[in-house]
Formats: structure tokens, C-alpha cells, sequence
């Protein structure tokens, strides 16, 4: 594989919390190519959402680099902004603004950083809302809408930033069962259409049917990785056949 | 024991019954309650702006731009009210001269030094307030304007900001309540407001505890209702956040 290949580069990578009494992540490497979907799981407490919140330089490791697109984000000197603005960021809690439309939460950023006209981005918000399904949602405030349709508006949000890579941090966690689906189908369509995706999952059948590649995380540490196939049909370690005993 | 059923009962001046001053003074005290509420609502809408600077500041990353906040507030929090107007007063626009304009029923140049002081006091409380209702403000959406690409400051003013408060409007509305009543220590130097009023009345006609009754219960009925008339808000507005 071409090094041009690779949009994200984790090298060494550690964090620590609570003034180093608890290390949430321990030297963890990992990279990510154009057009792969990596899904990472792992138990509770395993690191895996620190490992996902520090690509985009939510939380800041103690130590170690990432390479986004041939630039070190780690780097002091660096602007995370710029760099945010091409990683798409989904949350467990959906995270909308409660005091803005669904529209203006979409067009919000485009139109702040000065990317598109307001009428550029309405345009684009709409169409991408038709795409998920949701375009009669335009006007509503987020408190009108099902935790399905949040998460869905929340997807919306981010590609309205038409970024290179996109963040799930337990996207369907937070969601009633019959929500899930919805969710998983625009994930599902985006896998497709060729996204990079890196995606914090408790789904097993979403990292074993999308995935192009599964990574198992336990103590803050990367135990595992391999293809989909591969990695549930033969688990290598033995903390990942205990995880899977468990989960499947 | 006697002498004390007498206040209520012997028509002199030292009676709690006796408001013969009234409706001669009454303009004393219509005019007082303007000036109170206009000390009150215009040093509240003073300290906004700089309250939110201070309350940026205590929550800023810098440890020296936190500290400069930090001692402003406590600064103000831990010393009475009368001393920081004796100091502004006779201090800082001892200095300072002042237009002599009337705007309204507003001496500006009696009203500017104990404006300028009760919002300098006010800030330091509704810093925390604001500073509270920004905590408030759930950590993910912070998170979540920062992973859209916006740098801090607009995230701040565009999605913190807004939230924020709207959290704080009813702590907002009881601190001017706070300040209808604080501001009687204005009185001490001459500022013609409700508590003014009383002492003015009480010492030109003698009559030494009526005008003071009857502050009292006009105090009461301004800070009454309205601090349950924003509890009322409060509750309503609870409601509708329901997520």
C-alpha cells in the first residue's frame, strides 16, 4: 500500500489522567488508510473511546504523535482547527445545540468558518437531510426529535464540514433498540459510498458485516487487530476470545 | 412593657402608627422608589458586560489571567458594600468631574459615582453566576462545536454563550432584586433614593419610625413579587427544557 495511502497515523500514543494515576491509553500505534472502516471494541474502561477522542485532539496524549493527511496534529505549533474541520466527529449523546434549528445546527459551522454562502450550505444541508431521510426536520428544534433522528442530524452535521474521515464515538449506544438501525443504515450507506470511517462500537454485527478491519482494545492497550473475518472466526489472544465470549 | 405597647398605640412621633408626614411627603418617596429602581435595574445592566469578562477570565487556561479575576471577585465579595462606596465615592470621582446633565428624573452627577459603584459589586457576584451557568452548560457541547472546526472563542459565543444564559436570567433577575435592596446604603451619602427619602422625611418632621415602616413595606412589596414572579419564570422555563 502507497504511503499516500494512509489519512491517520498513531504512533506510541499514551494518555494519562488524573495527573498520571490513570492511564487510560498505553502506547498504542495504529493507522488508518483512505476508504478503510476500522471499527474498535473492547470493555468498558479499555481506552477505546480516549483512543478515538485523541485523533481529533480532544483529549491530548501525554506522549506519542498523529500524523493526519502528512501533517503531526500532536505538534504544538500546529492549528487542531484547521485540522477538525476535516474529521467528522459523531457522539454517543448526539451533542446538537438545543437553541438552534436543525438547519442552522448543519449550516452552522460552513457558514462561520466562511467555507459556504448560507444559501450554499441551506442547499447542501437540505439535500444531505433528504439523504438520511429527514428532510421535513429542517425547521425543528433538536428537542422535537427522537433520539434515532438526533443521532441521524448529528451524522448530518458532520459531513455537512465534507470532511476526509469520520469519528463514531458509540454512535448507537445512547439509543433505544428500534432507534438503532436508522443509525446504522446511514453508517451503513457511508461505509459505501467509500468514507473513512474509525468507529467505537459495542455492534458486533456492524464491525463484522462494515468493518474492513477490527481492533480489540482491553487496559488501554491495542490487544488485537485484523480483518472482520479473520478476527471473529479466529481470535488470536486470549483476552479477545474471553471479550467475544462474552459479547457474541 | 407599657412603653413598648405605646408604640403602636400613642399617636407621637415615636410611633409605628404614626404617618401624619404622608401625603404631604409623599413625593419624597415616589420620587425615592424611581431612584431605587433605577440605581438598581442600570448597575445590574453595568455589571453584565464586565461580569462576563471577569467570568471568561476565571475560567480562562492562563493561571495569571484566572488569578487577576479571582482577586477582583473576592476582593468585592469580601468587603461591605458601604466601605467600596465610601472609596468610590470620596475617592475615585473626588477625582473625576462630572457633567451636570439630568436625564429624565436622573441627576447624572449625583446618580454616575453610585451606579458606577454598585455595578463595580455587582459584577463580582454575577461573574459567578455567569461563570456557574457556563459550567452548566453540558461538556459535549463544547466538544462537539470544537470537532465542527470552530476555534474557542466562537464555539464560546455561539453555542456556550446562548445557553448559558438563558441559565442565568433568573439569578440575573434576583440579583437586581438583591440591589433594590442594597442600594439603601446609598442613602448614607446623599443619594436621594428610598432610603433617603425616609431618613430626609424622619429628620424634617420627627417623626422617627414611620417613613422608615413605610420603606420597609414598599421594599417588601417591590422584592416580594418579584422574586416570585421569577421563581414563576424559573418553573416555567424548567419545563421546557425537558430533553
Amino acid at each position: 500500500m502507497a504511503t499516500s495511502d494512509k489519512l491517520i497515523t498513531v504512533s506510541h500514543v499514551t494518555k494519562e489522567f488524573s495527573g498520571g494515576s490513570v492511564r487510560a491509553l498505553n502506547d498504542c500505534s495504529l493507522e488508518v488508510s483512505k476508504g478503510e472502516v476500522v471499527t474498535i471494541i473492547g470493555p468498558s474502561g479499555s481506552g477505546k473511546s480516549t483512543l478515538l477522542r485523541c485523533l481529533n485532539l480532544l483529549e491530548v496524549p501525554n506522549s506519542g504523535t498523529i500524523t493526519f493527511d502528512g501533517t503531526v496534529i500532536t505538534d504544538p505549533g500546529c492549528d487542531i482547527d484547521l485540522h477538525r474541520r476535516k474529521m467528522g466527529m459523531v457522539f454517543q449523546h448526539f451533542n446538537l445545540f438545543p437553541h438552534m434549528t436543525v438547519l442552522r445546527n448543519i449550516t452552522l459551522a460552513p457558514v462561520e468558518l466562511g467555507l459556504k454562502s448560507q444559501e450554499e450550505a441551506t442547499a447542501q444541508a437540505k439535500a444531505l437531510l433528504e439523504r438520511v431521510g429527514l428532510a421535513d426536520k429542517a425547521d425543528e428544534y433538536p428537542i422535537r426529535l427522537s433520539g434515532g433522528q438526533k443521532q441521524r442530524i448529528a451524522i448530518v452535521r458532520a459531513l455537512a464540514m465534507e470532511p476526509e474521515v469520520m469519528l463514531f464515538d458509540e454512535p448507537t449506544s445512547a439509543l433505544d433498540p428500534e432507534m438503532v438501525g436508522e443509525v446504522l443504515d446511514v453508517m451503513k450507506e457511508l461505509a459505501r459510498d467509500g468514507m473513512t470511517m474509525v468507529v467505537v462500537t459495542h455492534e458486533m454485527g456492524f464491525a463484522r458485516e462494515v468493518g474492513s478491519r477490527v481492533i480489540f482494545m482491553d487496559s488501554g492497550h491495542i490487544v488485537e487487530e485484523n480483518t472482520p473475518q479473520e478476527f471473529f472466526a479466529h481470535p488470536k489472544e486470549q483476552r479477545t476470545i474471553d471479550f467475544l465470549s462474552k459479547v457474541l | 412593657m407599657e412603653s413598648f405597647l405605646r408604640l403602636f398605640t400613642d399617636p407621637g412621633p415615636a410611633s409605628f402608627v404614626n404617618f401624619k408626614f404622608l401625603p404631604k411627603y409623599t413625593p419624597y418617596f415616589v420620587s425615592g422608589i424611581m431612584n431605587t429602581l433605577a440605581l438598581s435595574v442600570v448597575s445590574v445592566i453595568l455589571a453584565v458586560l464586565p461580569a462576563l469578562l471577569l467570568a471568561l477570565m476565571r475560567l480562562s487556561r492562563s493561571k495569571a489571567v484566572q488569578r487577576v479575576s479571582g482577586a477582583y471577585i473576592a476582593v468585592f465579595r469580601s468587603t461591605p458594600l458601604m466601605v467600596q462606596l465610601a472609596i468610590i465615592y470620596f475617592g475615585l470621582f473626588n477625582a473625576i468631574k462630572l457633567p451636570n446633565v439630568t436625564i429624565g428624573f436622573i441627576r447624572l452627577n449625583s446618580f454616575i459615582p453610585f451606579v458606577v459603584a454598585l455595578a463595580l459589586n455587582s459584577a463580582a457576584y454575577v461573574a459567578e453566576i455567569f461563570r456557574a451557568g457556563i459550567l452548566a452548560v453540558d461538556s459535549g457541547q463544547m466538544e462537539a462545536a470544537r470537532s465542527l472546526g470552530l476555534p474557542k472563542g466562537k464555539a464560546m459565543k455561539l453555542v456556550i454563550l446562548p445557553q448559558a444564559i438563558k441559565n442565568v436570567l433568573p439569578a440575573l433577575a434576583n440579583e437586581v432584586v438583591t440591589m433594590v435592596k442594597e442600594s439603601s446604603v446609598c442613602s448614607a451619602y446623599g443619594m436621594a433614593e428610598l432610603m433617603w427619602a425616609a431618613r430626609n422625611v424622619a429628620g424634617t418632621t420627627g417623626i422617627s419610625i414611620g417613613p422608615f415602616v413605610l420603606v420597609a413595606a414598599i421594599y417588601f412589596c417591590i422584592a416580594f413579587p418579584a422574586t416570585k414572579g421569577i421563581e414563576a419564570i424559573e418553573r416555567r422555563m424548567r419545563r421546557g427544557d425537558q430533553r
